[in-house]
């Protein structure tokens, strides 16, 4: 399809999106993620009939954990499509990118830069 | 098992903003199955913790460690050389754990990660109901296996109350009126014949109204 996406996000594949934990999510904006998104397929077509399913209520979780220590839950987002919807992968990501970059970075990630300035000073 | 529940996470940062090296200890046990303080839940506050703190601007050392109990003193024993690292220990264990460790543990602040809730099962996924009150002298052989001291709101042991309706119990139309039942399962036992015998009165020193219990095995002391 040769479709445009936005370069600056990355690509973690699971075998199911019901792999997913919030330990994962909470470690990526640890790390210094500016946002997450999770991908899965659509609702009422898991192939193991619920995974996609424990991955929304995970994202739902880890969304109001980020909004109590004052990160934002609104950083992270669930998306469901199918295999064939490419088009609608693309337009997904530009629309998180773009919603990522109107909030600006994430707070975890200022702080780690000015915890490595310091650092770098001292 | 011991049944817990997660604290807020508001309540667990005021109770450690005050210190800068804290260790989240989890326990292998009981809250790991309930899933309120084990190594998965251990990591995550520690993450949480981790992000509040820099977001605040505040470099603080959190450690993880999760025992295999936290109610035996083998296992205590093992964050022995590490201790001395941290300024408090929050400890996702239940109340037992929480006060056993700070009993071996003298001059750590020990703080509570989680709500101990009671004795009780899982009944489903993400469901834990309550089962036992450790009363100390149990009576499950003449109530069908049904407990009336923990099921029943007012620990009646002589059949229901008049608050109970259609199975229910006064106090909530989703609560199980627990002579109900006890009635049910007697008759599907055919002993119907127990329910008519009146229960002597019982021995409540055995309970909590004795003060602290202990349980003393001289034959399995060393």
């Amino acid at each position: 399809m040769r479709l445009k996406i936005p370069t600056n996000f990355r690509i973690i594949r699971l075998p199911c999106t019901g792999k997913i934990d919030i330990i994962h999510i909470l470690r990526a904006f640890e790390k210094g993620a500016d946002g997450l998104y999770v991908v899965g397929c659509m609702e009422g077509d898991c192939h193991f009939n619920e995974g996609n399913f424990r991955a929304r209520k995970r994202v739902e979780q880890a969304a109001r954990v980020l909004d109590l220590i004052g990160v934002g839950g609104e950083r992270v987002k669930m998306y469901n499509l199918s295999s064939g919807e490419g088009p609608l992968f693309a337009q997904y990501s530009i629309e998180m990118v773009n919603k990522i970059k109107e909030l600006g970075p994430s707070p975890i990630r200022l702080a780690r830069q000015r915890m490595s300035k310091k650092a770098d000073a001292a | 098992m011991i049944i817990a529940e997660k604290k807020p996470i508001e309540e667990i940062i005021q109770e450690v903003k005050d210190f800068d090296r804290i260790l989240i200890l989890g326990c292998n046990e009981c809250v790991t199955v309930c899933e309120a303080g084990g190594k998965k839940e251990v990591e995550v506050l520690a993450s949480v913790l981790r992000m509040y703190f820099m977001a605040q601007g505040q470099e603080k050392t959190i450690g993880e460690r999760t025992l295999e109990r936290q109610c035996d003193h083998e296992y205590l024993e093992e964050i022995r050389n590490i201790i001395d690292d941290y300024d408090a220990v929050v400890s996702l264990a239940c109340g037992v754990g929480v006060q056993f460790a700070a009993e071996k543990y003298l001059t750590m602040p020990l703080l509570p990660g989680v709500n101990t809730v009671c004795l009780g099962a899982n009944e489903d996924r993400g469901l834990w109901t309550e089962r036992c009150q450790a009363c100390g002298t149990c009576v499950l052989a003449r109530t069908g296996g049904i407990c009336p001291v923990s099921r029943c709101a007012k620990r009646v042991l002589n059949g229901p109350c008049g608050g109970s309706t259609n199975g229910k119990c006064e106090i909530s139309k989703d609560t199980d009126c627990a002579w109900q039942l006890i009635i049910d399962r007697l008759k599907a036992l055919d002993k119907m014949d127990d329910y008519e015998k009146v229960a002597p009165v019982k021995d409540w020193s055995t309970d909590r109204a004795g003060g602290p219990r202990t349980v003393t095995r001289e034959d399995v002391k060393i």
